[in-house]
């Protein structure tokens, strides 16, 4: 019998195409294409299709384009439509949000207009591909878990590239789009608050960010190791237990005292993985709007560990008498 | 696609992948060894990154030349004999000579020597290169006497930066970065470019002329914990940022040889190499305004920038990657004739701390410092790296 043991299945699942459930509203979505991919088989279903792409994902890819093209032909134009210099230069390349001095009003193209219209074809894809994928979840009579742990993500995106530059009553808070460049934004946002390590909201995000990993690790290894008892059919083990989920059980009691359950396993990995961005963008928006220096709030919380000095006192050489410019 | 097919494809690819990743790797890669050195409290990463192997090159590049014998101290003055003395009267023949000779040996090129600043009629004036030359003695004397709380009493002379060059190597000039982009193309702010002057980053490529000739905040940071005192922006602190970068990359070290990095802009954190570089940040500010960019119409076009501007001091130009230039090795302590004189531009001395003794710059304790600081200076400076111990053998 064949048995799942290595990161590539084995398993080579052929089946007649299956091209869906019936839907109430039969016609309401095309079922275009699908084949079979070998390669894909080794990874995941060897099934491809069938597409469907309605009008929210139509628009949402519209929208996705003309964002990344305003992106694109802006970089392209940064090296004078040079395309040896382009593709050298590209991680470095960025369409920069308008000057602070600009604070909320619509900057001229130059100094920013470009950021803001790609940042609003940017948003507008990504909110119409989370209608699209909270639609299709309905279409198929599904739970819209997927839909609201995407939104999870775009609450994060938003926050950093709209929402906080609003409260702060500046679009030069915002952030770049560049590969390079949103990275240095992302360092000098730590710098210019006080770093962000000591943001107790940050810290939770980045402990249900490396928590997904482990629970997606522990979770990932339990099943894949009692697959050989049947535990890779976990949505019956969750209503009629059988000897792999008994024995993953007992593996955790032992090993850990406790253990979740077929099913609460993944109520776990999606709250963990929801949280990670949810409590990030509580952190960002707390940043500059209420605190102004973390390491000082958390110091003023007693959070802040206190280190014996190795060096005698330093005092700001700016407050001394006559001191230069 | 038949199975065979496909398991080749798969292969290749994954072949493929880890190759291209290998060759990607290897790219942002410092050949080994990487050692560190702690420089404060235990268990908090409070070290410097070193390559030994990298350090030994450092060290050999940094060796000084041996100095001119001393000139005698007494001796009929220089202005007896030699013509247009403006800055050296207060001289001797023997002394004022010494200073010729040891400016032909760090300064001028081999092939031209004296021919390079000085006409066949040696009082000449018409050279530019002699009048860079008298003010850049001014230059010199000027720091040894009045920047004693950046140069300590180590102080500098001509070898300091231009290290047997005519021109300094490291120099900077005003960058125009992306201001001829014209018509609906986005702006982007001095940066979005690999900033060679900020460790290859995407920040600001121009971090010199707001902080080296102007004087913009460099503090962006809040001194409060909640909002309401501090106003800056991130792209303000972008451009601190970059200028940071560039003075660590100028003097070889991580930020932490100066800054508590988890609360960069608090003082009482801060190692006493902080204060010595924010009157190093001064010093470069004050010579640049009043010493280079001054000199803007005395130099020929091929020595400006793009802009026509005069090449500029930035913390790299004497520290050439080093924490303290050449070491730390005095070579102005045997140059007395590069202290003392008259001070072009009015007294600077640096201020005292309020019930404190003076020398802010004063050494940190041994066993912190970085490398272990040098032995005390010799009369005459030792010809091998005063961190011996820090230099792998080969």
């Amino acid at each position: 019998m064949a048995e799942y043991q290595n990161i590539f299945t084995r398993v080579q699942i052929e089946s007649p195409m299956y091209p869906g459930v019936p839907l109430p509203r039969g016609g309401v979505w095309a079922r275009k294409g699908g084949g079979f991919n070998h390669l894909f088989g080794r990874f995941g279903d060897a099934q491809i299709g069938p597409f469907y792409l309605g009008a929210t994902g139509l628009l949402s890819l519209i929208c996705g384009f003309i964002a990344f093209e305003i992106i694109g032909l802006n970089m392209f134009a940064s090296v004078h439509w040079n395309p040896v210099q382009f593709v050298r230069q590209l991680p470095w390349l960025a369409l920069e949000p308008p000057s602070p001095a600009n604070g909320l009003h619509i900057p001229s193209l130059q100094n920013g207009g470009w950021w803001l219209l790609a940042g609003l074809f940017l948003t507008s894809s990504v909110l119409l591909w989370w209608l699209r994928m909270y639609r299709r979840a309905r279409a198929l009579g599904m739970g819209t878990h997927v839909a609201w742990a995407f939104a999870a993500a775009i609450w994060l995106m938003l926050s950093l590239g709209i929402i906080r530059p609003v409260l702060m009553g500046s679009f030069g808070e915002s952030v770049p789009f560049g590969i390079f460049p949103h990275l240095d934004w992302v360092a000098s946002f730590s710098i210019r608050y006080g770093n962000l390590f000591y943001n107790p909201f940050h810290c939770l995000s980045i402990a249900f960010l490396y928590g997904s990993t482990l629970l997606f690790a522990m979770h990932a290894g339990t099943i894949l190791a009692v697959s050989r008892l049947g535990g890779d059919r976990e949505l019956e083990q969750i209503i009629d237990r059988g000897t792999a989920a008994e024995r993953a059980a007992l593996f955790w009691r032992w090993t850990m005292g406790f253990n979740a359950t077929m099913e609460s396993i993944h109520r776990w990995a999606w709250w963990f993985a929801v949280l990670c961005p949810l409590c990030g963008g509580i952190g960002i928006l707390l940043t500059g709007t209420v605190v102004d220096n973390w390491y000082l709030w958390a110091v003023k919380h007693h959070v802040a560990p206190v280190y014996p000095h190795v060096f005698a006192p330093v005092i700001d050489p700016a407050t001394l008498p006559g001191a230069p410019k | 696609m038949n199975h065979s097919s496909a398991v080749w494809l798969a292969r290749a690819t994954a072949s493929t992948l880890l190759i291209v990743g290998s060759a990607l790797l290897c790219g942002c890669y410092e050949r080994p060894p990487v050692d560190t050195v702690q420089t404060g409290i235990r268990g908090i990463g409070d070290e410097q990154v070193i390559n030994p192997r990298l350090d030994a090159v450092k060290y050999k590049k940094n060796e000084i030349p041996t100095p001119i014998p001393p000139a005698d101290a007494d001796g009929p003055p220089a202005t007896l004999v030699f013509q247009n003395l403006k800055v050296l009267k207060d001289l001797n023949i023997a002394q004022f000579t010494r200073v010729m000779q040891s400016m032909a040996a760090w300064v001028a090129p081999a092939d031209q020597s004296c021919n390079y600043c000085h006409e066949a009629v040696m009082s000449s004036d018409a050279k530019y290169t002699k009048r860079v030359a008298r003010r850049m003695l001014q230059m010199v004397r000027y720091i040894n006497k009045d920047w004693r709380a950046h140069v300590g009493t180590t102080g500098v002379t001509c070898y300091t930066c231009h290290r047997g060059r005519p021109v300094p190597e490291y120099r900077w000039f005003i960058n125009p970065g992306q201001s001829d982009t014209t018509g609906l193309i986005a702006g982007n702010a001095g940066k979005n470019k690999p900033s060679t002057v900020a460790g290859l980053s995407a920040l600001p490529g121009d971090p010199f002329k707001d902080y080296l000739l102007g004087s913009e905040n460099i503090r962006v940071q809040a001194t409060q914990a909640l909002r309401g005192t501090d106003y800056h922006s991130i792209k303000q602190t972008e451009r601190t940022y970059a200028f940071m970068i560039s003075i660590a990359q100028g003097l070889g070290v991580n930020c932490n040889y100066c800054h508590a990095t988890r609360a960069l802009e608090l003082w009482d954190q801060s190692t006493p190499r902080r204060v010595t570089a924010w009157y190093g940040i001064r010093m470069a500010r004050d010579l640049n305004n009043n010493f280079m960019v001054p000199l803007t119409s005395t130099f020929p076009a091929h020595r400006l920038g793009v802009l026509g501007d005069a090449p500029k001091i930035a913390c790299i130009t004497c520290h050439q990657g080093v924490f303290k230039p050449l070491y730390g090795v005095s070579m102005a302590m045997n140059y007395p004739e590069l202290n003392g004189g008259d001070h072009p531009i009015g007294g600077m001395a640096p201020p005292t701390p309020p019930g404190e003794s003076p020398a802010p710059h004063e050494a940190p304790p041994a066993m912190f410092a970085y490398p272990p600081p040098p032995e005390e200076t010799p009369a005459t400076p030792a010809q091998t790296p005063p961190t011996a111990a820090l230099v792998t053998p080969h």
